[in-house]
Protein backbone atom coordinates (compact mmCIF):
# COMPACT_ATOMS: atom_id res chain seq x y z
CA UNK A 1 0.00 0.00 0.00
CA UNK A 2 1.49 3.27 -0.96
CA UNK A 3 1.66 5.89 2.29
CA UNK A 4 0.19 8.59 -0.38
CA UNK A 5 -1.64 8.53 -3.31
CA UNK A 6 -3.13 11.33 -5.25
CA UNK A 7 -5.54 10.96 -8.22
CA UNK A 8 -5.85 13.87 -10.66
CA UNK A 9 -5.71 15.89 -6.87
CA UNK A 10 -7.25 19.57 -7.33
CA UNK A 11 -7.17 22.70 -5.72
CA UNK A 12 -8.51 26.24 -7.03
CA UNK A 13 -8.93 29.78 -5.40
CA UNK A 14 -11.26 30.93 -7.43
CA UNK A 15 -9.99 31.47 -10.72
CA UNK A 16 -6.24 30.47 -9.61
CA UNK A 17 -6.04 26.43 -10.26
CA UNK A 18 -3.40 26.31 -7.51
CA UNK A 19 -2.89 22.36 -8.11
CA UNK A 20 -4.04 21.41 -11.27
CA UNK A 21 -4.28 17.92 -11.13
CA UNK A 22 -1.41 15.70 -9.51
CA UNK A 23 -1.27 11.84 -9.88
CA UNK A 24 1.47 10.66 -7.05
CA UNK A 25 2.27 7.78 -5.58
CA UNK A 26 4.63 7.39 -2.23
CA UNK A 27 5.43 4.21 -1.37
CA UNK A 28 5.84 3.33 2.67
CA UNK A 29 9.30 4.24 4.33
CA UNK A 30 10.48 6.72 1.22
CA UNK A 31 11.56 10.17 1.58
CA UNK A 32 9.93 11.95 -1.16
CA UNK A 33 10.84 15.21 -2.09
CA UNK A 34 8.48 17.85 -3.79
CA UNK A 35 10.51 20.54 -5.39
CA UNK A 36 9.14 23.65 -7.01
CA UNK A 37 9.58 27.24 -6.61
CA UNK A 38 7.50 29.59 -4.55
CA UNK A 39 4.24 29.26 -5.76
CA UNK A 40 4.22 26.10 -7.78
CA UNK A 41 1.39 24.37 -5.63
CA UNK A 42 3.54 22.81 -2.96
CA UNK A 43 2.17 24.10 0.39
CA UNK A 44 -1.33 23.80 -1.09
CA UNK A 45 -0.76 20.07 -1.78
CA UNK A 46 0.53 19.44 1.45
CA UNK A 47 -2.38 21.21 3.02
CA UNK A 48 -4.56 19.03 1.57
CA UNK A 49 -2.35 15.96 2.13
CA UNK A 50 -2.56 17.25 5.83
CA UNK A 51 -6.56 17.92 5.84
CA UNK A 52 -6.17 21.42 6.17
CA UNK A 53 -7.66 22.15 2.91
CA UNK A 54 -10.27 20.45 0.78
CA UNK A 55 -8.85 19.20 -2.73
CA UNK A 56 -11.92 20.91 -5.37
CA UNK A 57 -11.63 18.03 -7.43
CA UNK A 58 -10.04 14.53 -7.42
CA UNK A 59 -8.43 12.28 -4.38
CA UNK A 60 -5.77 11.48 -1.96
CA UNK A 61 -5.26 9.00 0.05
CA UNK A 62 -2.48 9.60 3.33
CA UNK A 63 -1.75 6.25 5.33
CA UNK A 64 -4.18 4.37 3.60
CA UNK A 65 -7.37 6.65 4.40
CA UNK A 66 -8.94 9.36 2.30
CA UNK A 67 -8.05 12.59 3.36
CA UNK A 68 -11.93 13.60 2.66
CA UNK A 69 -13.82 10.68 3.44
CA UNK A 70 -11.91 9.95 6.70
CA UNK A 71 -9.71 13.24 7.96
CA UNK A 72 -9.66 11.70 11.07
CA UNK A 73 -8.16 8.53 10.31
CA UNK A 74 -5.73 10.61 8.69
CA UNK A 75 -4.78 12.92 11.25
CA UNK A 76 -4.21 10.50 13.72
CA UNK A 77 -1.33 8.50 11.26
CA UNK A 78 0.52 11.74 10.27
CA UNK A 79 3.00 14.25 11.83
CA UNK A 80 2.61 17.92 10.19
CA UNK A 81 5.59 20.40 10.22
CA UNK A 82 4.39 23.69 8.66
CA UNK A 83 6.05 26.00 7.00
CA UNK A 84 6.78 29.10 9.29
CA UNK A 85 6.64 26.74 12.06
CA UNK A 86 3.44 27.33 13.81
CA UNK A 87 4.18 27.95 17.28
CA UNK A 88 3.16 30.15 20.47
CA UNK A 89 5.95 32.19 21.01
CA UNK A 90 4.61 32.63 24.18
CA UNK A 91 4.30 28.49 25.34
CA UNK A 92 7.84 26.79 26.08
CA UNK A 93 9.34 24.55 23.90
CA UNK A 94 8.15 21.90 26.65
CA UNK A 95 4.83 23.19 26.83
CA UNK A 96 4.22 22.68 23.66
CA UNK A 97 5.52 19.46 22.88
CA UNK A 98 3.40 18.19 25.55
CA UNK A 99 0.25 19.81 24.22
CA UNK A 100 1.27 18.02 21.27
CA UNK A 101 0.96 15.04 23.09
CA UNK A 102 -2.51 15.63 24.93
CA UNK A 103 -3.70 16.58 21.43
CA UNK A 104 -2.69 12.65 20.01
CA UNK A 105 -4.44 11.19 23.11
CA UNK A 106 -1.05 10.46 25.10
CA UNK A 107 -1.81 10.40 28.74
CA UNK A 108 0.02 13.42 30.84
CA UNK A 109 3.15 11.21 32.45
CA UNK A 110 3.60 9.58 28.89
CA UNK A 111 3.67 13.12 27.14
CA UNK A 112 5.98 14.40 29.89
CA UNK A 113 8.70 12.19 28.99
CA UNK A 114 8.29 11.93 25.85
CA UNK A 115 8.40 15.58 25.19
CA UNK A 116 11.63 15.17 27.61
CA UNK A 117 13.34 12.46 25.04
CA UNK A 118 12.27 14.23 21.98
CA UNK A 119 13.58 17.29 22.89
CA UNK A 120 16.59 15.69 23.97
CA UNK A 121 16.69 14.17 20.69
CA UNK A 122 16.43 17.56 18.57
CA UNK A 123 19.01 19.36 20.94
CA UNK A 124 16.94 21.32 22.82
CA UNK A 125 16.92 19.79 26.12
CA UNK A 126 18.58 22.83 27.25
CA UNK A 127 16.13 25.56 25.75
CA UNK A 128 13.03 23.07 26.67
CA UNK A 129 11.55 25.68 29.54
CA UNK A 130 12.60 28.68 27.66
CA UNK A 131 9.74 30.67 25.56
CA UNK A 132 9.53 29.67 21.93
CA UNK A 133 9.60 33.50 21.44
CA UNK A 134 13.65 33.29 22.46
CA UNK A 135 14.33 30.27 19.90
CA UNK A 136 16.43 31.04 16.60
CA UNK A 137 15.20 30.04 13.37
CA UNK A 138 16.62 26.59 13.55
CA UNK A 139 15.42 26.27 17.04
CA UNK A 140 12.38 26.31 16.17
CA UNK A 141 12.44 24.25 13.05
CA UNK A 142 13.54 21.22 15.34
CA UNK A 143 11.32 21.91 17.83
CA UNK A 144 8.75 21.92 15.01
CA UNK A 145 9.70 18.52 14.05
CA UNK A 146 9.91 17.22 17.84
CA UNK A 147 6.01 18.18 17.93
CA UNK A 148 5.43 16.19 15.09
CA UNK A 149 6.96 13.27 16.11
CA UNK A 150 5.37 12.64 19.76
CA UNK A 151 2.42 10.50 18.42
CA UNK A 152 5.33 8.10 16.24
CA UNK A 153 3.66 9.38 12.84
CA UNK A 154 3.62 7.09 9.85
CA UNK A 155 3.86 9.81 7.28
CA UNK A 156 5.76 12.90 7.97
CA UNK A 157 5.14 16.26 6.23
CA UNK A 158 7.32 18.50 6.09
CA UNK A 159 7.18 21.74 4.34
CA UNK A 160 10.10 23.70 3.07
CA UNK A 161 11.73 22.16 7.01
CA UNK A 162 15.02 24.48 6.34
CA UNK A 163 14.20 27.80 4.69
CA UNK A 164 15.96 30.43 5.39
CA UNK A 165 18.24 28.41 8.18
CA UNK A 166 21.77 28.24 8.24
CA UNK A 167 23.89 25.11 6.90
CA UNK A 168 24.62 23.92 9.69
CA UNK A 169 20.84 24.31 11.03
CA UNK A 170 19.98 22.67 7.92
CA UNK A 171 22.35 19.46 8.08
CA UNK A 172 20.86 19.20 11.98
CA UNK A 173 17.29 18.79 10.20
CA UNK A 174 18.35 16.70 7.49
CA UNK A 175 20.57 14.82 9.98
CA UNK A 176 17.02 13.94 11.76
CA UNK A 177 15.06 13.34 8.40
CA UNK A 178 17.49 10.40 7.72
CA UNK A 179 17.04 9.12 11.27
CA UNK A 180 13.36 9.49 11.02
CA UNK A 181 13.73 7.48 7.95
CA UNK A 182 15.81 4.95 9.01
CA UNK A 183 13.20 3.87 11.79
CA UNK A 184 10.65 3.39 8.92
CA UNK A 185 8.98 6.76 9.00
CA UNK A 186 7.84 7.71 5.50
CA UNK A 187 8.76 11.28 4.52
CA UNK A 188 7.23 13.87 2.50
CA UNK A 189 8.89 16.82 2.03
CA UNK A 190 8.37 20.53 0.17
CA UNK A 191 11.58 22.50 -0.77
CA UNK A 192 13.00 24.78 -3.16
CA UNK A 193 16.31 23.96 -2.31
CA UNK A 194 18.20 21.37 -4.77
CA UNK A 195 20.65 20.18 -2.55
CA UNK A 196 18.46 19.62 0.07
CA UNK A 197 15.96 17.05 -2.57
CA UNK A 198 19.18 15.67 -4.41
CA UNK A 199 20.60 14.76 -1.06
CA UNK A 200 17.64 13.81 1.41
CA UNK A 201 15.05 12.71 -1.40
CA UNK A 202 14.97 8.54 -2.17
CA UNK A 203 12.64 10.52 -5.23
CA UNK A 204 11.90 14.17 -6.26
CA UNK A 205 8.79 15.21 -7.97
CA UNK A 206 9.34 18.72 -9.68
CA UNK A 207 6.12 20.59 -9.48
CA UNK A 208 5.68 23.70 -11.43
CA UNK A 209 2.18 25.81 -11.99
CA UNK A 210 0.28 23.53 -10.25
CA UNK A 211 1.49 20.53 -12.33
CA UNK A 212 3.56 17.63 -11.66
CA UNK A 213 6.28 18.19 -14.63
CA UNK A 214 8.60 15.28 -13.84
CA UNK A 215 9.74 12.67 -10.94
CA UNK A 216 11.88 10.39 -10.28
CA UNK A 217 15.07 9.53 -8.39
CA UNK A 218 17.33 12.41 -8.36
CA UNK A 219 20.09 10.58 -10.06
CA UNK A 220 17.27 9.06 -12.57
CA UNK A 221 16.07 12.77 -13.27
CA UNK A 222 19.57 14.31 -14.03
CA UNK A 223 20.47 11.46 -16.51
CA UNK A 224 17.66 12.29 -17.98
CA UNK A 225 18.69 15.64 -18.98
CA UNK A 226 22.27 14.66 -20.09
CA UNK A 227 25.68 14.28 -19.57
CA UNK A 228 28.14 15.84 -17.11
CA UNK A 229 30.34 18.84 -19.18
CA UNK A 230 33.73 20.32 -18.60
CA UNK A 231 34.45 23.84 -17.98
CA UNK A 232 38.05 24.70 -19.35
CA UNK A 233 40.04 27.98 -18.98
CA UNK A 234 42.87 28.14 -21.64
CA UNK A 235 45.77 30.01 -21.82
CA UNK A 236 47.20 33.08 -24.14
CA UNK A 237 43.64 33.14 -25.37
CA UNK A 238 43.30 29.42 -26.28
CA UNK A 239 39.42 28.77 -26.16
CA UNK A 240 38.56 29.69 -29.71
CA UNK A 241 41.55 27.52 -30.31
CA UNK A 242 40.10 24.77 -28.97
CA UNK A 243 36.68 24.61 -29.95
CA UNK A 244 37.53 22.08 -33.14
CA UNK A 245 39.83 19.77 -30.57
CA UNK A 246 36.97 19.77 -27.98
CA UNK A 247 34.18 18.98 -30.40
CA UNK A 248 35.06 15.78 -31.11
CA UNK A 249 34.42 14.62 -27.05
CA UNK A 250 30.52 16.30 -27.46
CA UNK A 251 28.80 19.20 -27.88
CA UNK A 252 30.70 22.74 -27.69
CA UNK A 253 29.35 26.32 -25.85
CA UNK A 254 30.73 29.24 -27.57
CA UNK A 255 33.44 30.31 -25.15
CA UNK A 256 32.48 33.23 -22.52
CA UNK A 257 34.71 35.03 -20.38
CA UNK A 258 37.64 33.02 -21.33
CA UNK A 259 35.69 29.69 -20.50
CA UNK A 260 34.55 26.79 -22.77
CA UNK A 261 32.55 24.20 -22.04
CA UNK A 262 31.71 20.90 -23.82
CA UNK A 263 29.39 18.15 -23.24
CA UNK A 264 31.39 14.85 -22.31
CA UNK A 265 29.33 11.91 -23.69
CA UNK A 266 31.06 9.19 -21.67
CA UNK A 267 31.58 11.52 -18.75
CA UNK A 268 34.30 12.31 -16.27
CA UNK A 269 36.26 9.27 -17.81
CA UNK A 270 36.77 11.55 -20.95
CA UNK A 271 38.69 13.56 -18.60
CA UNK A 272 42.40 12.71 -19.10
CA UNK A 273 41.98 12.41 -23.32
CA UNK A 274 40.38 15.78 -23.63
CA UNK A 275 43.43 17.01 -21.43
CA UNK A 276 46.00 15.22 -24.03
CA UNK A 277 44.04 16.19 -26.80
CA UNK A 278 44.54 20.00 -25.84
CA UNK A 279 48.08 19.60 -24.81
CA UNK A 280 48.85 17.44 -28.31
CA UNK A 281 47.36 20.32 -29.98
CA UNK A 282 49.22 23.13 -28.30
CA UNK A 283 46.82 24.10 -25.75
CA UNK A 284 47.60 24.77 -22.06
CA UNK A 285 44.72 23.90 -19.87
CA UNK A 286 44.92 26.54 -16.98
CA UNK A 287 42.13 25.18 -14.90
CA UNK A 288 38.88 22.66 -15.22
CA UNK A 289 35.84 21.59 -13.79
CA UNK A 290 33.57 18.42 -14.18
CA UNK A 291 30.01 20.10 -13.73
CA UNK A 292 27.56 17.50 -13.22
CA UNK A 293 23.86 17.84 -14.17
CA UNK A 294 21.84 19.28 -11.54
CA UNK A 295 18.25 18.85 -10.97
CA UNK A 296 17.68 22.62 -11.39
CA UNK A 297 19.20 21.93 -15.61
CA UNK A 298 15.82 19.05 -14.99
CA UNK A 299 13.71 21.74 -13.99
CA UNK A 300 15.28 24.20 -16.61
CA UNK A 301 14.75 21.27 -19.37
CA UNK A 302 11.01 20.94 -17.82
CA UNK A 303 9.90 24.37 -17.66
CA UNK A 304 12.30 26.40 -19.55
CA UNK A 305 13.42 28.15 -16.48
CA UNK A 306 15.66 28.31 -13.67
CA UNK A 307 14.69 27.36 -10.53
CA UNK A 308 13.92 30.25 -7.57
CA UNK A 309 16.90 29.56 -4.95
CA UNK A 310 18.92 27.12 -6.93
CA UNK A 311 21.83 29.27 -6.24
CA UNK A 312 21.17 29.28 -2.78
CA UNK A 313 21.07 25.49 -2.34
CA UNK A 314 24.24 24.79 -4.30
CA UNK A 315 26.38 27.31 -2.68
CA UNK A 316 24.55 26.63 0.67
CA UNK A 317 25.03 29.91 2.08
CA UNK A 318 22.35 31.77 1.23
CA UNK A 319 19.67 32.94 3.81
CA UNK A 320 16.69 33.47 1.43
CA UNK A 321 13.36 34.69 2.40
CA UNK A 322 10.35 32.40 3.55
CA UNK A 323 7.72 32.17 1.28
CA UNK A 324 5.21 34.79 2.57
CA UNK A 325 2.44 33.01 4.35
CA UNK A 326 -0.67 34.32 2.13
CA UNK A 327 1.32 36.19 -0.52
CA UNK A 328 0.74 33.76 -3.25
CA UNK A 329 -2.32 31.05 -2.73
CA UNK A 330 -0.30 28.11 -5.02
CA UNK A 331 2.69 28.86 -2.50
CA UNK B 1 -0.36 5.11 17.15
CA UNK B 2 -3.40 5.99 19.67
CA UNK B 3 -7.04 6.47 18.39
CA UNK B 4 -9.05 9.49 19.46
CA UNK B 5 -12.11 8.59 21.36
CA UNK B 6 -14.78 11.04 23.53
CA UNK B 7 -12.95 10.56 26.63
CA UNK B 8 -9.69 12.16 25.14
CA UNK B 9 -11.54 15.34 24.53
CA UNK B 10 -11.85 16.49 28.12
CA UNK B 11 -7.76 16.79 28.80
CA UNK B 12 -7.65 18.45 25.98
CA UNK B 13 -10.02 21.17 26.86
CA UNK B 14 -7.70 20.91 29.81
CA UNK B 15 -4.95 21.36 28.16
CA UNK B 16 -6.06 24.49 25.80
CA UNK B 17 -7.71 26.35 28.71
CA UNK B 18 -4.52 25.74 30.06
CA UNK B 19 -2.54 27.60 27.20
CA UNK B 20 -5.22 30.13 27.36
CA UNK B 21 -4.66 31.05 31.05
CA UNK B 22 -0.66 30.64 30.79
CA UNK B 23 -1.21 33.29 27.42
CA UNK B 24 -3.15 35.53 28.93
CA UNK B 25 -0.68 35.91 32.22
CA UNK B 26 2.31 36.28 30.04
CA UNK B 27 1.29 38.86 27.87
CA UNK B 28 0.45 42.00 29.87
CA UNK B 29 -1.75 43.35 27.20
CA UNK B 30 -4.09 40.34 27.77
CA UNK B 31 -4.23 40.82 31.38
CA UNK B 32 -3.89 44.67 31.94
CA UNK B 33 -7.34 45.20 29.89
CA UNK B 34 -9.15 42.52 32.54
CA UNK B 35 -8.26 43.51 35.78
CA UNK B 36 -6.62 46.82 35.50
CA UNK B 37 -9.40 49.45 33.24
CA UNK B 38 -12.23 47.85 35.62
CA UNK B 39 -10.27 48.55 38.43
CA UNK B 40 -9.44 52.32 37.84
CA UNK B 41 -13.10 52.74 36.83
CA UNK B 42 -14.29 51.57 39.84
CA UNK B 43 -11.73 53.63 41.65
CA UNK B 44 -12.34 56.55 39.36
CA UNK B 45 -16.98 55.83 39.72
CA UNK B 46 -16.64 54.96 43.64
CA UNK B 47 -14.56 58.17 44.38
CA UNK B 48 -16.59 60.39 42.27
CA UNK B 49 -20.04 59.30 42.14
CA UNK B 50 -20.21 58.24 45.63
CA UNK B 51 -23.15 60.44 47.01
CA UNK B 52 -24.84 58.85 43.81
CA UNK B 53 -26.91 56.07 46.49
CA UNK B 54 -28.10 59.37 48.33
CA UNK B 55 -30.93 60.16 45.33
CA UNK B 56 -34.27 59.20 46.35
CA UNK B 57 -34.62 56.53 44.17
CA UNK B 58 -31.64 55.06 44.42
CA UNK B 59 -32.22 51.66 45.83
CA UNK B 60 -31.43 50.33 49.34
CA UNK B 61 -27.37 49.49 49.46
CA UNK B 62 -24.42 49.33 51.87
CA UNK B 63 -22.45 51.68 49.92
CA UNK B 64 -21.44 52.59 46.66
CA UNK B 65 -18.37 50.50 46.55
CA UNK B 66 -20.76 47.55 46.96
CA UNK B 67 -23.59 48.34 44.49
CA UNK B 68 -20.61 48.86 41.88
CA UNK B 69 -18.67 45.91 42.73
CA UNK B 70 -20.94 43.92 39.97
CA UNK B 71 -20.47 46.11 37.26
CA UNK B 72 -16.55 45.94 37.51
CA UNK B 73 -16.81 42.13 37.46
CA UNK B 74 -19.26 42.06 34.14
CA UNK B 75 -17.00 44.68 32.52
CA UNK B 76 -13.67 42.26 33.65
CA UNK B 77 -16.18 39.24 32.24
CA UNK B 78 -16.56 40.88 29.29
CA UNK B 79 -12.92 42.45 28.38
CA UNK B 80 -11.41 38.94 29.29
CA UNK B 81 -13.81 37.52 26.74
CA UNK B 82 -12.41 40.16 24.14
CA UNK B 83 -8.78 39.32 24.87
CA UNK B 84 -9.99 35.52 24.58
CA UNK B 85 -10.75 36.61 21.11
CA UNK B 86 -8.16 38.56 20.10
CA UNK B 87 -5.50 35.60 21.18
CA UNK B 88 -8.05 33.13 19.15
CA UNK B 89 -7.69 35.08 16.37
CA UNK B 90 -3.72 35.24 16.58
CA UNK B 91 -3.38 31.84 16.43
CA UNK B 92 -5.30 31.95 13.34
CA UNK B 93 -3.07 34.86 11.80
CA UNK B 94 -0.34 32.57 13.69
CA UNK B 95 -1.20 29.66 11.97
CA UNK B 96 -1.34 28.05 15.45
CA UNK B 97 -4.68 26.61 14.80
CA UNK B 98 -3.13 24.61 11.74
CA UNK B 99 -1.51 22.46 14.36
CA UNK B 100 -5.11 21.66 16.32
CA UNK B 101 -6.74 21.21 13.23
CA UNK B 102 -4.11 18.96 12.20
CA UNK B 103 -4.66 16.79 15.28
CA UNK B 104 -7.19 13.96 15.49
CA UNK B 105 -9.52 16.40 17.65
CA UNK B 106 -13.30 17.59 16.94
CA UNK B 107 -13.15 21.25 15.76
CA UNK B 108 -15.31 22.29 18.90
CA UNK B 109 -12.77 21.33 21.17
CA UNK B 110 -10.33 24.17 20.31
CA UNK B 111 -13.22 26.91 20.93
CA UNK B 112 -14.44 24.86 24.40
CA UNK B 113 -10.40 24.95 25.52
CA UNK B 114 -10.25 28.56 24.62
CA UNK B 115 -13.91 29.53 26.80
CA UNK B 116 -12.90 27.53 29.31
CA UNK B 117 -10.01 29.71 29.83
CA UNK B 118 -11.93 32.47 29.53
CA UNK B 119 -14.57 31.13 32.00
CA UNK B 120 -11.40 30.46 34.54
CA UNK B 121 -10.64 34.10 33.69
CA UNK B 122 -13.95 35.05 34.79
CA UNK B 123 -13.14 33.36 38.41
CA UNK B 124 -10.35 35.56 38.59
CA UNK B 125 -11.83 38.67 37.78
CA UNK B 126 -14.65 37.88 40.47
CA UNK B 127 -12.39 36.87 42.90
CA UNK B 128 -10.33 40.09 42.52
CA UNK B 129 -13.02 42.36 42.81
CA UNK B 130 -14.67 40.51 45.81
CA UNK B 131 -11.33 41.00 47.64
CA UNK B 132 -11.03 44.36 46.88
CA UNK B 133 -14.62 44.98 48.04
CA UNK B 134 -13.68 43.50 51.23
CA UNK B 135 -10.39 45.44 51.48
CA UNK B 136 -12.31 48.57 50.96
CA UNK B 137 -14.99 47.96 53.16
CA UNK B 138 -17.82 46.44 51.25
CA UNK B 139 -20.21 43.75 52.72
CA UNK B 140 -21.12 40.74 50.83
CA UNK B 141 -24.11 39.97 52.73
CA UNK B 142 -25.05 36.83 51.17
CA UNK B 143 -21.22 35.29 52.93
CA UNK B 144 -19.47 32.37 51.77
CA UNK B 145 -22.55 31.41 49.44
CA UNK B 146 -23.07 34.54 48.09
CA UNK B 147 -19.48 35.04 46.86
CA UNK B 148 -19.62 31.43 45.07
CA UNK B 149 -23.01 32.78 43.97
CA UNK B 150 -21.06 35.67 42.10
CA UNK B 151 -17.36 33.53 40.95
CA UNK B 152 -19.37 30.90 39.32
CA UNK B 153 -21.95 33.37 37.70
CA UNK B 154 -18.85 35.41 36.83
CA UNK B 155 -17.42 32.25 35.24
CA UNK B 156 -20.42 31.45 32.74
CA UNK B 157 -20.96 34.71 32.10
CA UNK B 158 -17.23 34.92 30.66
CA UNK B 159 -17.37 31.49 28.95
CA UNK B 160 -20.48 33.11 27.08
CA UNK B 161 -19.29 36.81 26.32
CA UNK B 162 -16.12 34.49 25.20
CA UNK B 163 -18.67 32.78 22.57
CA UNK B 164 -19.18 36.45 21.27
CA UNK B 165 -15.36 37.22 20.80
CA UNK B 166 -15.00 33.41 19.53
CA UNK B 167 -17.66 33.94 16.81
CA UNK B 168 -15.39 37.01 15.91
CA UNK B 169 -12.55 35.78 15.70
CA UNK B 170 -13.58 32.59 13.71
CA UNK B 171 -15.29 34.69 11.31
CA UNK B 172 -12.47 37.17 10.84
CA UNK B 173 -8.90 35.03 12.01
CA UNK B 174 -7.86 38.93 12.70
CA UNK B 175 -6.74 40.14 15.98
CA UNK B 176 -7.31 43.78 15.37
CA UNK B 177 -11.12 43.01 14.20
CA UNK B 178 -11.99 41.27 17.55
CA UNK B 179 -9.62 44.09 19.10
CA UNK B 180 -12.03 46.29 17.64
CA UNK B 181 -14.91 45.66 19.54
CA UNK B 182 -13.43 46.52 22.85
CA UNK B 183 -15.72 50.14 22.59
CA UNK B 184 -18.53 48.32 22.21
CA UNK B 185 -17.84 46.22 24.92
CA UNK B 186 -17.90 49.57 27.26
CA UNK B 187 -21.12 50.64 25.11
CA UNK B 188 -23.57 47.60 25.47
CA UNK B 189 -22.32 47.63 29.37
CA UNK B 190 -23.64 51.65 29.32
CA UNK B 191 -26.89 50.15 28.27
CA UNK B 192 -27.47 48.18 31.05
CA UNK B 193 -28.35 48.66 34.35
CA UNK B 194 -24.38 47.89 35.68
CA UNK B 195 -23.52 51.00 36.58
CA UNK B 196 -26.61 53.09 37.04
CA UNK B 197 -29.72 51.67 38.57
CA UNK B 198 -32.45 51.31 36.14
CA UNK B 199 -34.82 52.74 38.09
CA UNK B 200 -32.82 56.70 37.78
CA UNK B 201 -32.67 56.55 34.49
CA UNK B 202 -34.36 58.47 31.96
CA UNK B 203 -36.06 56.93 28.43
CA UNK B 204 -34.31 55.50 26.01
CA UNK B 205 -31.83 54.05 28.46
CA UNK B 206 -34.21 52.72 30.97
CA UNK B 207 -36.19 50.39 28.28
CA UNK B 208 -32.19 49.33 26.56
CA UNK B 209 -31.48 48.43 30.02
CA UNK B 210 -34.74 46.56 30.81
CA UNK B 211 -34.23 44.30 27.60
CA UNK B 212 -30.60 44.00 28.02
CA UNK B 213 -29.25 40.46 29.05
CA UNK B 214 -26.54 42.30 30.62
CA UNK B 215 -28.92 44.21 33.17
CA UNK B 216 -30.05 40.03 33.82
CA UNK B 217 -26.39 39.17 34.46
CA UNK B 218 -25.22 42.15 36.54
CA UNK B 219 -28.43 41.50 38.79
CA UNK B 220 -27.51 38.23 39.29
CA UNK B 221 -23.86 39.12 40.46
CA UNK B 222 -24.98 42.03 42.63
CA UNK B 223 -28.30 40.37 44.78
CA UNK B 224 -25.80 38.03 46.87
CA UNK B 225 -23.38 41.01 47.46
CA UNK B 226 -26.13 43.70 48.40
CA UNK B 227 -28.99 41.14 49.94
CA UNK B 228 -27.76 38.08 50.11
CA UNK B 229 -28.34 35.23 47.70
CA UNK B 230 -31.52 34.96 45.76
CA UNK B 231 -32.76 32.06 43.68
CA UNK B 232 -35.35 34.59 41.36
CA UNK B 233 -31.07 36.80 40.85
CA UNK B 234 -29.66 33.67 40.05
CA UNK B 235 -32.37 32.40 37.51
CA UNK B 236 -32.10 35.81 36.29
CA UNK B 237 -28.59 35.92 36.11
CA UNK B 238 -28.44 32.32 34.52
CA UNK B 239 -30.56 33.48 31.75
CA UNK B 240 -29.04 36.66 30.83
CA UNK B 241 -26.16 34.38 30.33
CA UNK B 242 -28.02 31.88 28.57
CA UNK B 243 -29.21 34.50 26.02
CA UNK B 244 -25.09 35.58 25.64
CA UNK B 245 -24.34 32.04 25.58
CA UNK B 246 -26.55 30.87 22.62
CA UNK B 247 -25.55 33.75 20.46
CA UNK B 248 -22.04 33.41 20.97
CA UNK B 249 -22.56 29.54 20.36
CA UNK B 250 -24.75 30.10 17.40
CA UNK B 251 -22.66 32.51 15.55
CA UNK B 252 -19.65 30.47 16.35
CA UNK B 253 -20.47 27.96 15.21
CA UNK B 254 -22.23 29.32 11.80
CA UNK B 255 -18.55 30.78 11.26
CA UNK B 256 -16.31 27.70 12.55
CA UNK B 257 -18.59 25.77 9.15
CA UNK B 258 -18.39 28.87 6.97
CA UNK B 259 -14.39 28.52 7.70
CA UNK B 260 -14.25 24.89 7.37
CA UNK B 261 -16.10 24.83 4.05
CA UNK B 262 -13.72 27.59 3.04
CA UNK B 263 -10.80 25.59 3.44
Amino acid sequence: MAAIETNALERSFDELRAVAGIDMAVAEGEIYAFLGPNGAGKTTTVRMLTTLLRPTAGTARVAGHDVVGDPGAVRRQIGVALQEAALDPLMTGAELVRLQATLHGIARAEGRWKAAALLERVGLSDASSRRIGTYSGGMRRRLDLAAALVHEPRVLFLDEPTTGLDPASRQAIWDEVRNLNAGGTTVFLTTQYLEEADQLADRVGIIDEGLMRVEGTPGALKAQVGSPHLELSLADGGAERAEPVLARFGEVQPPRDGVVQVGLARGAAEIATVVLALDDAGLTVESLELVQPTLDDVFLAETGRHLEGADEGEDDSADPEPEAAGADARS
Amino acid sequence: MRRASAGQNLPVVGALARRSIVQTFRRPQFLAPILLFPTLLLAINTGGAGRAVDLPAFPEVGGFLDFQLAASTLQATMLAAVSGGVALALDFELGFNDRLLAAPIPRWVMIVGRLAGTAIMGVVAAVWFLAIGLIFGAEIVGGPAGALVVIALSALAAAAFGGLGAALAVRSGQASVVQGTFPLAFVILFLSSAFFPQELMQEPAATAAAYNPLSFIVEGLREPVLYGVSGEAILHGLGGVAIVGIVGVTLTALAMRARLRAA
